[in-house]
């Protein structure tokens, strides 16, 4: 029903991503600039529609992500 | 003076805090399950090491919504000390206790061994039987302790004296090598403006014995029975 994108802020280092950027340069993907590393979470709703978008935002700012170092993205699916 | 111990699924540094407060301080403690809410009757609330719910989502972040992590801010909210060790010191920042967070260290490794700490500042509830710049060892054990902040939060920070640890050479300087996980300024402890609320990533409650390695962690439980007395006394 909905998908959240949680990623690290821009202006946040991602080691791990930089770790795997490095690793796909030194087996030959040398075209290969930046990776960075995030998660999802696919949610279902089982409440009332009408609060859907609230609700995915709230959770999304309260529990999914970390606003100090991270950000989100709500992408909602029928 | 009574302490706390919180114990979540997956805690385990909680017996090591217990026994470090009962048989190296001779101070009264007692567990508390993280799904009670009475605080009541307690000085300070210890949140100890471990993996509190497998570190599921972020290091800390499940923990934060507990029954007993609300009780936890009223408390603090009152006056009382809370001190977060290593998983508790994510709680802590999960919780918003305490500013910033802890990151995946820089290289991506589990870090479990022994490092040197300066002591930034000496007049705080938890550093007083510590003297400034006065350098101690303690053991490190985690894969997410690099402090990480805002620049707002970090020059706050450094107004209220809110860093009292930093990672350095056992001579007491701070090198980019000296410090393990890529802290911002090489901090390894902070506390809340209010004075109240410390957490660090180093483990006091594993060197409170010869026998275990070391016993400078004893040093800051003891600058908290003394905040305490003082506080009794006053």
């Amino acid at each position: 029903m909905a998908r959240v994108y949680v990623s690290l802020k821009k202006s946040v280092a991602d080691p791990q991503g930089q770790t795997i950027k490095k690793a796909l340069n030194d087996i030959g993907y040398e075209g290969v600039a930046e990776v960075r590393v995030g998660k999802f979470f696919d949610i279902s709703y089982d409440g009332d529609l009408e609060n859907l978008e609230r609700v995915l935002k709230e959770i999304s700012e309260k529990v999914l992500a970390n606003p100090v170092i991270e950000e989100f993205v709500i992408e909602e699916s029928a | 003076m009574k302490f706390g111990v919180v114990v979540f699924p997956g805690s385990n540094c909680d017996y090591d805090s217990y026994r470090a407060v009962k048989d190296s301080l001779n101070q009264q403690v007692e567990f508390i399950w993280h799904g009670d809410e009475d605080t009541s009757g307690f000085d300070a609330i210890i949140l100890p090491g471990g993996f509190s719910y497998g570190d599921y989502l972020r290091a800390g972040a499940i923990a934060s919504f507990s029954r007993i992590i609300a009780s936890v801010k009223k408390f603090a909210e009152n006056g009382g000390f809370v001190m977060g060790i290593c998983n508790g010191f994510q709680v802590l920042t999960e919780s918003g206790l305490l500013p910033g967070t802890l990151m995946l260290n820089t290289n991506l490794r589990f870090i479990c061994r022994d490092i040197y700490l300066r002591t930034e500042n000496d007049s705080t509830a938890f550093s007083s039987e510590l003297s400034g710049g006065e350098v101690i060892r303690l053991p490190v054990a985690h894969n997410q302790g690099n402090y990480f902040c805002s620049d707002d939060v970090y020059h706050r920070l450094n107004d209220y004296g809110g860093i009292i640890f930093r990672y350095c050479t056992p001579g007491g300087k701070t090198t980019e090598d000296a410090n393990p996980n890529g802290s911002r300024d090489s901090i390894a402890g902070i506390m809340n403006e209010r004075g109240n609320v410390m957490g660090m990533m180093p483990h006091p409650e594993r060197y409170v014995e010869d026998l275990l390695g070391g016993t400078d962690g004893i040093k800051i439980f003891g600058s908290l029975v003394n905040a305490n007395t003082g506080r009794a006394d006053n």
